[in-house]
């Protein structure tokens, strides 16, 4: 009986948010959770790499990519979200592999790695506001509308529809963890990340796992910055891309849990109640107050609980019940 | 024909030179993180934001205060100083035994307060300490006397840091622990009490580049931004830890930012710098000034 609970228990959990919008109809909380799903997801993203040691600050800069690709085809070309995201996908792998093969390749690791991919994110920010005649510069941009809701160009007026979308994205997300977590690329990125060496001894193809692996995390990042493009019709550059939104990436796994699945959504559960609560707590007072708790947060979390809320929680958890 | 050759001639010297004034200022944070690195094995992401203090600092004594520049420069270099101890006491050294990663990591989380305290106390006004100086005129070029002051500075503070490393008995503890880390302990020196001064010396740097560069830009609790992936490009491309290569590519990335900014927007001579920081990364990729290994 055990045993069949804990495999119903995501179809419960399913049906449960599934209905959710359907029982609960304010549109203030079904905005918060549209919020928390969409960087859930680009969260878990993040930490598909992070989790095999793979840190990128550069995350910023492919979400941003994935944004603004997509509102810009839509506004200047008119070409629908439907084309725009694959492209905007297109974009961000294609610089996802032209910073990363070069690292892989010559062994640019740790803080090297960190430090390269924190200058792309830097990099994406200028561009962004240097095209200003097109993107709007620091001012932001907002996609045109249309009027009500349209397939076609992914806008859609309601809440419900967009709860179920970003559901669906962040259900998405967590099979692809799961996926990669039980293939065999996983065990070659453990084995990478404990010791490049020993791992291309052993025959594992170092620069094409830590590749895959970056390239998917990008495409993902990016899809989520396309996704939250279309759900808040309005970007800025500090909104989507920077290295204020990679470090906010950062923070949210690692006070989640990097190495469990859910991690990342305790993360972003956190930080945006977090954030929502300074914002109707204090008002405008509460400005910067939010990055100053976080910044704090995240050093104390580095220093004291490194594995996170979550992850911290199950290993207690089976430390207490070893058979389980 | 002529005529025109002879104009842009001129402006493209005046912005070679302009390149490698704003280079030394490049140089000397550059030269701040990679004594950390090399000594601590530690990047301080938030070590452009520790200038934004010192900015913030400088502007305070001279413009609210009314302390001389004179004297508030060497107060503030003190300031960051104490910050970049501060910074080590509380967030490296309970770290020092966690894998690098962390390290850096909780440094961003640094870089995040440090942005948001100063968003919270002083606001996100564009401020400057309203010191025009004048423009030097040569041969049809403009400088500022800023920048050449700057310049002047940075290079007086590189070679005061490279006198005190190679003159001074803790210079040289410096030095031996930035090659074996381990071995040093052995010999009798307190690793902990260098780690503490190289930190300083850092933070001091820092203040340093705040003083210089208040001079140039309004400060805000983001301008950090403006310089610090720069910073991190320039460290990398000349190898972090290596003192040389760092101020030979903060030249190379200073010259490629102003020439870009000469036909483009400022941004643009970022991004080619960027373009070129990956280019690099294929030819040598273990810095510009690796040995081959």
């Amino acid at each position: 009986m055990q045993v069949t609970l804990r495999q119903l228990a995501p179809w419960i959990a399913g049906a449960a948010l599934i209905a959710l919008p359907f029982v609960h109809r304010d549109p203030y909380h079904l905005h918060i959770f549209v919020l928390i799903l969409i960087w859930s997801f680009a969260y878990t993203s993040w930490s598909m790499m992070g989790r095999f040691g793979l840190v990128s600050l550069g995350h910023g800069g492919f979400m941003g990519v994935g944004a603004y690709v997509t509102a810009l085809l839509w506004n200047h070309l008119g070409l629908s979200p439907w084309f725009g995201i694959p492209i905007s996908l297109v974009c961000a792998g294609f610089l996802a592999v032209i910073v990363g093969y070069p690292c892989f390749r010559f062994r640019i690791t740790g803080h090297y790695f960190v430090l390269v991919t924190l200058a792309l994110s830097g990099i994406v920010l200028q561009v962004i506001t240097a095209s200003r005649d097109w993107t709007g510069g620091s001012l932001g941009f907002s996609p045109n509308r249309i009027k009500g809701n349209s397939i076609a160009v992914l806008q859609f007026e309601d809440k419900t529809t967009w709860y179920l979308i970003a559901l669906g994205v962040w259900a998405v997300g967590l099979l692809i963890w799961r996926h990669v977590d039980r293939s065999m690329d996983r065990y070659a990125l453990e084995a990478i990340s404990e010791d490049e060496d020993a791992a291309a001894a052993a025959g594992v193809n170092v620069t094409w796992e830590k590749l895959k692996i970056t390239v998917l995390s990008a495409l993902m990042t990016a899809f989520a910055g396309a996704l939250y493009t279309q759900y808040q019709m309005f970007i800025t550059p500090d909104t989507v891309s920077g290295i204020a939104i990679s470090l906010q990436m950062v923070f949210a796994v690692i006070v989640g849990g990097v190495y469990v699945a859910l991690g990342p959504t305790v993360g972003a559960i956190i930080t945006i109640l977090l954030a929502e609560f300074l914002r109707i707590g204090f008002g405008t007072k509460a400005v910067g107050w939010d990055n100053l708790i976080y910044g704090v947060l995240l050093v104390l979390f580095i220093i004291f609980l490194p594995k996170g809320i979550l992850g911290s929680a199950i290993e207690k958890f089976r430390a207490r019940r070893p058979s389980g | 024909m002529q005529g025109f050759l002879d104009i842009f001639d001129v402006y493209l010297l005046e912005a070679v030179i302009n390149g490698i004034l704003f280079g030394g200022v490049l140089a000397l944070l550059a030269l701040g993180l990679n004594l950390i690195f090399g000594v601590i094995d530690v990047t301080w992401i938030c070590y452009a934001e520790l200038v934004m203090i010192g900015m913030y600092g400088m502007y305070y004594l001279v413009s609210v205060y009314h302390v001389p520049y004179w004297m508030a420069a060497p107060m503030c270099i003190l300031l960051v100083a104490g910050f970049g101890a501060l910074l080590h006491i509380l967030v490296i050294q309970p770290l020092l035994s966690a894998p690098p990663i962390n390290q850096l990591l909780a440094t961003g989380g640094v870089l995040f307060f440090l942005q948001s305290l100063a968003t919270v106390t002083f606001g996100i006004d564009f401020r400057n300490l309203g010191i025009q100086l004048p423009v030097l005129q040569f041969a049809e070029m403009n400088f500022s006397y800023a920048r050449l002051l700057s310049f002047a500075a940075a290079l007086v503070g590189m070679i005061a840091v490279y006198v005190f490393m190679k003159r001074t008995y803790t210079g040289i503890a410096i030095r031996a622990i930035a090659q074996d880390r381990q071995i040093m302990a052995l010999m009798g020196v307190d690793t902990k009490r260098i780690y503490l001064i190289t930190s300083a010396l850092g933070g001091a740097l820092a203040g340093l580049a705040a003083c210089l560069l208040v001079l140039q830009y309004d400060v805000h609790p983001f301008v950090g931004l403006s310089f610090g992936p720069i910073t991190f490009l320039i460290c990398v491309l000349g190898g972090l830890g290596n003192f040389v290569g760092g101020f030979v590519a903060s030249f190379v990335f200073a010259e490629i930012i102003s020439l870009g900014g000469l036909f483009s927007d400022l941004e643009w001579g970022y991004v080619l710098a960027f373009g070129f920081f990956i280019l690099m990364m294929f030819v040598r990729p273990g810095g510009l000034l690796a040995r081959r290994q």
